[in-house]
């Protein structure tokens, strides 16, 4: 095994995860506004899709985006700052939580409306295979968005014209309070890739290296084959669906039982049989200090003048 | 001299169409039956002879798809030209136009654009019933992000769409049906159309007529009924939705003192409330008479063929309309 690489893998992760919690604080104390969904929980599965991506590959996913951002290159202040609306936020504070793009990092959005971003991830491999520029482009969605028009189109016409995408049904189960088995008449969701005659996969995200080497094989077929794969990832959130759900459709229980299988611990205590304490310690140092200068930097940050609604609307000239 | 060619209104759209596409790769056509059938109303009849099936994509019936591939194929650096059939159909995508294409920039804090055209035909076509004979264009032209151009004219129609497929922002183009095989004088070096400007096709003193699309040549047929018993009807033809020509209505109201507006679809905060709404803020103080809309009336379109007829804007309604404006006050 490669221990720095796994190092590595483990500090995103941990870097994911107290990002988050450090939002829910500020949430908390009135600096975050509307609708935040926490990634906790899932980081395995960001984490270990981009590991497997080129730079310049393409990152299309809903709006529980945080962790994907951070994945995907996104620096930790740009994103904290889009969550309180500063100005030095990844869009200039006008997406918020939902809408993390990184046009650097390819990373086109985090999207508010279930499944319909879908169709649009198509189009991003869509413009690859046209260009033939070999980039392979990630869909990432909830169980909640395989019942929605949106991604049988989407993964309809990559599958009809062999477009170079994966599409990752991140399953936690829950379609916000609804579990899967009131939504859904067939709980395997990776079943639905065999009506397109496209390939499949499915598995747990706990151990965030064997979600990097399954996800690796799919963007593999994608790369030299132009070919799609549906993947099913199964994960679970350890909070709300966002800030104003107390979970009271599951139980404490439950919860418990899936934290057992904390894909954050996991790594860490692969990585412990790896290194000594201290290693650790400072790989755990380094996050809080990333944190601690996100945080810095977007209460430190000024909010968008109004100026800035027009040029954002329009390129070129309001239309009016 | 500039030489002219007499082109039908679905050639001069392919026209617009084909020189786009020769002169930038990243222009594509996409839609239900573009290609192998040829265009459902033929507009783009040959294109897949010319440019083969990686540029002109048969879709399956899949508009919120399509739509939305385009879109995404759009901030990732193409220039989608996204067909509907007809703009009706395209309700089951307005989530895409809606959320995505329109909002994508903004969202994003302006990293990303959207340079995309949808288009098709929009209207009533002849007895088509309720669910086809959609106006889309009130729906749209109320989005900000969006652009919406409505040609009336051949000419119009070829550089409209030039100036469309060269925009950096979603444009979305309503045709019509019963427009397409119109002829018109089309130069050879047609330059493409700036968005948002309208023309005057007709000058008159009494009435100003406003109108787009299908209905800019009842309005000029209004205005020769009207010039018969001594009233002289302005017409102005808008061209474009969003942006809307303001000035070239307000000053063409200030000289006649009265607004008559007419469109398709229902009237209810419609294009036509807008322009009314424009209009008596900005010439309230010349206007002589309330300005007046003649519209689809407010009901889903009937199939029956008298009805349908009933339903939409006619003659003898415009030609009323103008004539409670003038008289009036006269």
């Amino acid at each position: 095994m490669d221990t720095e690489h796994l190092a590595k893998l483990y500090g995103q992760m941990h870097l994911i995860r107290r990002l988050e919690e450090e939002a829910a604080r500020a949430y908390a104390m009135g600096k975050i506004g509307g609708f935040l969904h926490l990634y906790i929980g899932q980081e395995a599965v960001a984490v270990g899709a981009c590991a497997a991506l080129e730079q310049d590959d393409y990152v299309v996913t809903t709006y529980r985006d945080h962790g994907i951002a951070i994945a995907k290159g996104m620096s930790p202040g740009v994103m904290m700052a889009e969550l309180y609306g500063k100005a030095t936020g990844c869009s200039k504070g006008l997406g918020g939580s939902m809408h993390m793009f990184d046009a650097r990092n390819n990373m086109l959005g985090g999207h508010g409306i279930v499944g319909g971003h879908i169709p649009l991830a198509t189009g991003a491999a869509f413009a690859s295979k046209y260009r033939k520029d070999g980039r392979v482009t990630l869909c990432f969605f909830g169980d909640g968005a395989v019942s929605i028009q949106g991604f049988h189109e989407g993964v309809s016409l990559a599958a009809l014209w062999k477009l170079p995408i994966v599409f990752i049904c991140e399953n936690n189960e829950y379609s916000m309070g609804t579990p899967l088995s009131r939504t859904l008449s067939e709980e395997d969701v990776s079943k639905k890739a065999i009506g397109y005659g496209i390939a499949h996969d499915r598995f747990f995200a706990n151990d965030v290296l064997e979600v990097e080497e399954r996800l690796g094989q799919a963007i593999r077929r994608a790369r030299s084959e132009s070919l799609p794969t549906l993947v099913e990832v199964r994960t679970y959130r350890f909070r709300g669906h966002s800030m104003s759900d107390p979970g009271k459709y599951r139980t404490a229980a439950e919860l418990e039982e899936h934290k057992k299988r904390d894909p954050l611990l996991t790594a860490r205590a692969k990585l412990e049989a790896l290194v000594d304490k201290a290693r650790l310690d400072a790989i755990d140092a380094d996050v809080e200090k990333e944190v601690e200068a996100a945080v810095k930097f977007a209460d430190d940050s000024p909010e968008p003048d109004p100026s800035v609604l027009e040029p954002t609307t329009y390129d070129g000239p309001f239309a009016s | 001299m500039t030489s002219t060619r007499n082109l039908r209104f679905r050639e001069a759209l392919r026209e617009a169409m084909i020189e786009e596409m020769e002169r930038d790769s990243r222009v594509f056509l996409m839609g239900e039956e573009v290609g192998h059938y040829n265009g459902a109303y033929k507009v783009s009849e040959g294109m897949l002879d010319k440019f083969g099936p990686e540029r002109v994509i048969d879709t399956p019936i899949a508009e919120g798809g399509f739509a939305g591939l385009g879109v995404g194929a759009a901030m990732a650096g193409l220039r989608p030209i996204i067909e509907f059939m007809t703009w009706n159909f395209s309700a089951v995508a307005f989530d895409q136009i809606l959320n995505n294409a329109a909002k994508v920039r903004q969202m994003s804090g302006g990293q990303f654009t959207c340079p995309i055209v949808f288009r098709g035909p929009n209207a009533s076509a002849r007895q088509v019933g309720s669910q086809h004979s959609h106006a889309m264009e009130h729906f749209y032209a109320h989005v900000p992000g969006l652009k919406v151009v409505a040609p009336a004219f051949v000419s119009d129609a070829k550089a409209l769409m030039k100036a469309a497929i060269a925009d950096d922002n979603p444009v979305l183009v309503m045709e019509s049906e019963t427009l397409y095989s119109i002829k018109g004088d089309v130069p050879d070096d047609l330059p493409p159309l700036p968005l948002g400007l309208a023309h005057v096709p007709r000058v008159g003193t009494d009435v100003t007529l406003v109108a787009y699309s299908r209905m800019t040549h009842l309005a000029l047929e209004a205005a020769t009924a009207l010039e018969k018993e001594g009233i002289s009807a302005e017409v102005v033809d808008l061209r474009s939705l969003r942006p809307l020509d303001e000035e070239t209505i307000v000053s063409s109201v200030k000289k006649t003192q009265r607004c008559v507006v007419v469109h398709e679809g229902w009237p209810y905060g419609g294009v036509g409330a807008e322009i009314s709404d424009r209009v008596q803020r900005a010439a309230f103080d010349w206007l002589l008479a309330p300005v007046l809309r003649v519209t689809t009336r407010d009901v889903p379109m009937p199939y029956n063929a008298k009805l349908e007829q009933y339903c939409m804007p006619q003659l003898d309604r415009v030609v009323a309309a103008c004539k409670r404006a003038v008289h009036r006050s006269g």
